[in-house]
């Protein structure tokens, strides 16, 4: 072995949503280098990731791998099964013709909606397929469901992404009809096998049309929502009417009340209230009132 | 998908499935597998582990095995597993146990006596690190461990090595009368690459050794023992010369690299031209090896993860060498920071910086699941304004947003006694809680709940009884009343445990019957002195996946008041209609299990189950 440089590895990258197959689509690729007599290496992280976080799967197959990770801006190929972790792993594709194939399914997580002030939006990916591919340049974004539901089977979605993927690499298409097959229960067979020519035919058509084509069917970004004018919540107590029963300190969602010294309900935390108004409805006495007002633009 | 092994275990010992099992072939496995193979191939009998990641799977794929050749279990920690394993050293078979880096925290008192007693039959200790704290508390290096215990310590670099060296492992053992540390990391425990495999060697028992001057580690035996160790280590320095164990790869001689482990593949993928000395050992390092190797090179540099173990040795051994002043004490390595590091240090170009993607992904960090019982367990103690001591396992996701629950987690069954000391400090006016899991609550809990009954602490302690060790993917403890390979047997009551402990204020609540939670913690709190709480509900996701009919959000009556945003349930979310510039609620039907804490907790009680 002295001195002898190893031919380059190639490299693919799965990513997505812990439960979307992400080990899966790793394995049937592993299984398709094998029959090959190909060295690969498939590298992913358990433990927390599982809990509805992003999964990945670095892949790599040659003659000899010594990494078993793929080194930042050298993936052969991304694969993201959800829009935002393509993103996510965007740098890790190569820049002279890394496939990027995407779908543009999104899975909105619930850190997205943390900020329960008034007007907040859910905090999602702004970046819409079509710039984003122009941005790339080589790949596919498609709907992969959308695909699969028109054969009749929404759930193999996996597999047009496969279907996909097949025409990025050496590999023929018979070996890769004949791992998924041998890897697919026995009733999922023919939705398999249809998903998987669907997703080679939606990549040819994809080939065949011109890049303008191709980013004008994309989606682009979303209609701003229009803007909605910030408003301050003022939180309204009337001390007599209140008999310190705690009710409203103990139910706000955002524990920001608490009794003063009084015995009297008060807002301690005026930050983290978000106006939701539990505590008025909750009030058995009527006594606390929640305003939202609105902030006005200092006038220039 | 998920990395969960199959659960298929064996229990019997049928011929053909040996048969099958003894044939060698070429197959792919993670690491933790051909550890697993390894210790099997090895005529391992007796193999015991407290389930933590990356290390878990190791015990799950021994389980696969047929029980005719090895008892396979789990135990309540780390140190009885530790102590099973020497029982069964002493005792005159192959043993091994398995467990993460922190896990030896928990089995060292039992392993710095075992490194003077030695072993009978062969006895290992997986442990695997994770660098770049993947799923952890820190990152710690068990190379260090290893020095300080004065035991052997293999890094295998890929699931190869790991079968080979886990074979290997115990031959060492029993040859040079030590147990012996295998050392794997999270990349090499859960990258797949394919192995070559042999059949299992059956190993004669040697019988117990009626040796008790070896045996018992009284002071005087101790004593006796400790030249013993010392011998051991430089006995161990010439046997890891060999190049099975010290291997020079010989390429250019104007730099030299030192490396071990997975840094190994990093190294070749990035400088394949170098020399390479590829230790097997860090500890006890092959001074002599070393030494020629730094002679003939121009230029060494050591790349090892983590802690600088050879490097440090090195320059002990009169060899100034450079390591860390290039590749970073923490963090996991990577093709990328190895380049980085060998660009500092002058030997390759540095690249041009690519210029990153303009894209801002999405936050996605880990939640608790659909339906979690520990949500509503942490609701009543949000309810409570608690000062809460945490503790390991699934439910630390509480300590953030929306939950925001938890103020302290430190190590495995800490909750409790830090929870006393919070008492004891006298400074706290909120009620004072504990939360900790049931197989946590065995693990490290029970002492700590004595000593607060002792010590007659006004705390409560709640018990998130989920029937499983969720967070590593779901395995059996004593609470279960299953072991390993799926028998029936004891299950521990956790009532009765609790009340033998001394506690006089116990009571059990279905976790998701969420106004009794609410009542029953505030009458424990209220309770003087030690008072559990037992939260009790089945994990959704082990060791069945649980899915109910799903609830629904009546628009109509939705005031998009959010109170139900704060279980922090993965089935919520937004729905586009927005009331007075709130957003509505909508429930994602194909997650919700069905569970109803949202219905639960909705003020205006428009969450109400599907109806088809």
């Amino acid at each position: 072995m002295a001195g002898k440089v190893a031919t380059k590895p190639r490299s693919v990258l799965i990513v997505g949503v812990g439960g979307q197959g992400v080990i899966m689509m790793s394995k049937v690729l592993a299984l398709v280098c094998q029959r090959h007599g190909l060295q690969v290496k498939q590298s992913e992280v358990h433990g927390m990731a599982k809990r509805g976080g992003g999964v990945f799967s670095h892949i790599r197959y040659g003659e000899t791998v010594s990494s078993p990770t793929i080194p930042k801006g050298e993936a052969d190929v991304l694969l993201a099964m959800e829009w935002s972790e393509g993103l996510r792993w965007l740098d890790f594709l190569r820049r002279d013709g890394g496939a990027f194939i995407a779908d543009t399914k999104r899975i909105v997580p619930p850190f997205a909606f943390r900020s329960r002030k008034y007007g907040s939006q859910p905090i999602y990916s702004p970046e819409a397929p079509r710039e984003v591919m122009e941005m790339v340049g080589s790949g596919f974004a498609l709907d992969a469901t959308k695909i699969a539901a028109e054969l009749g089977e929404p759930r193999a979605a996996n597999t047009v992404l496969l279907g996909v993927l097949s025409t990025t690499l050496e590999f023929s298409a018979d070996d890769w009809r004949e791992v998924i097959a041998q890897n697919v229960p026995a009733k999922a067979q023919e939705a398999n096998r249809l998903a998987f020519e669907a997703g080679r035919d939606w990549a040819d058509a994809s080939r065949a049309s011109t890049m303008e084509d191709r980013l004008r069917e994309l989606p682009g970004r979303d209609e701003l929502a229009a803007e909605i004018a910030p408003k301050s919540v003022q939180f309204e107590i009337t001390g007599e009417w209140c008999k310190g029963c705690d009710i409203c300190v103990k139910m706000c969602p955002e524990r920001c009340l608490r009794l003063n010294d009084e015995q009297i309900a008060e807002l301690a935390n005026p930050e983290a209230c978000t106006g939701c108004r539990i505590c008025e409805w909750l009030c058995p006495d009527f006594a606390i009132r929640v305003h939202r007002v609105p902030v006005l633009e200092p006038v220039a | 998908m998920d990395a969960k092994v199959q659960t298929k275990t064996s229990k019997g010992h049928d011929d053909a499935e040996r048969e099958g099992l003894d044939q060698a072939g070429i197959r792919p496995m993670i690491g933790n597998e051909a550890i697993a193979r390894g210790a099997w191939e090895a005529g391992v009998r007796v193999a015991a582990a407290y389930p933590g990641t990356p290390s878990t799977e190791i015990m799950e794929f021994l389980g696969t095995y047929p029980a005719g050749d090895s008892h396979v279990q789990w135990s309540t920690n780390e140190k009885v597993s530790l102590d099973v394993a020497i029982g069964g050293s002493f005792a005159g078979v192959r043993s091994i146990t398995a467990m993460k880096h922190v896990g030896l925290n928990v089995a060292s008192d039992a392993l710095m006596s075992q490194a003077y007693i030695g072993v009978n039959g062969g006895l290992v200790l997986v442990v695997c690190d994770d660098p770049g704290i993947h799923s952890s508390q820190n990152e710690q290096d068990t190379r260090m461990f290893a020095r300080f215990a004065q035991v052997p310590v293999l890094e295998p670099a890929d699931a190869q090595e790991a079968l080979d060296y886990t074979r290997r492992a115990f031959d060492i053992s029993e040859e040079f009368d030590t147990p012996v540390i295998l050392r794997s990391t999270t990349r090499l425990s859960h990258t797949r690459s394919p192995v070559k495999t042999r059949p299992r060697t059956d190993v004669e028992p040697r019988g117990f050794n009626e040796d008790t001057v070896k045996n018992v580690i009284i002071p005087a035996h101790a004593r006796m023992a400790h030249p013993r160790v010392l011998a051991r280590e430089v006995k161990l320095q010439e046997f890891f010369a060999s190049p099975e164990f010290t291997r020079w790869e010989e390429g250019s001689t104007e730099i030299g690299i030192i490396t071990a482990s997975t840094a190994y593949s990093y190294v070749k993928e990035v400088l394949p031209e170098a020399s390479v000395l590829k230790l097997a050992a860090s500890y006890p390092m092959a001074i002599d090896r070393v030494r020629e190797f730094y002679e003939a090179m121009d230029r060494v540099l050591v790349i090892e993860e983590l802690e600088p173990v050879i490097e440090t040795a090195m320059n002990a051994a009169g060899m100034p060498v450079e390591g860390k002043a290039f590749f970073p004490r923490d963090g996991e390595f990577s093709p990328e920071v190895v380049r980085e590091g060998l660009r500092k240090a002058g030997i390759i170009e540095g690249a041009e910086e690519q210029v990153p993607f303009p894209v801002t992904p999405t936050a996605r960090p880990p939640v608790l699941c659909s339906g979690c019982p520990h949500i509503t367990s942490y609701m009543a103690v949000r309810s409570v304004n608690a000062r809460v001591a945490g503790d390991i396992g699934c439910y630390t996701l509480a300590a953030v947003d929306p939950l925001r629950a938890i103020d302290t987690c430190v190590s495995m069954g800490s909750s409790i006694g830090n929870a006393v000391g919070f008492a004891k400090a006298g400074l706290e006016t909120r009620p004072i809680i504990a939360t900790i899991g049931d197989s946590t609550f065995l693990h490290g809990g029970i002492p700590a709940l004595i000593d607060a009954v002792y010590n007659n602490a006004n705390i409560t302690v709640m018990i998130l009884d989920n029937h499983i060790v969720a967070m590593t993917g779901g395995q059996d403890h004593p609470g279960t009343g299953k072991t390993l390979r799926g028998e029936e047997t004891h299950r521990v009551v956790f009532e009765d445990m609790v009340r033998a402990c001394g506690v006089k204020w116990v009571r059990k609540v279905d976790s998701y019957d969420m106004a009794s939670l609410y009542q029953a913690l505030r009458e424990a709190i209220e309770h003087k002195g030690v008072s559990v709480v037992i939260s009790d509900r089945p994990c959704v996701l082990d060791p069945v996946k649980l899915k109910g009919s799903p609830m629904q959000v009546a628009a109509a009556g939705c005031t998009a008041c959010q109170s139900c945003m704060n279980l922090g349930c993965p089935s919520l979310g937004w729905s586009e209609e927005v009331l007075d510039g709130y957003h509505k609620v909508r429930i994602d039907e194909t997650t919700c299990i069905g569970c109803s804490l949202c219905a639960q907790i909705c003020p205006s009680d428009c969450i109400r189950p599907v109806v088809n």
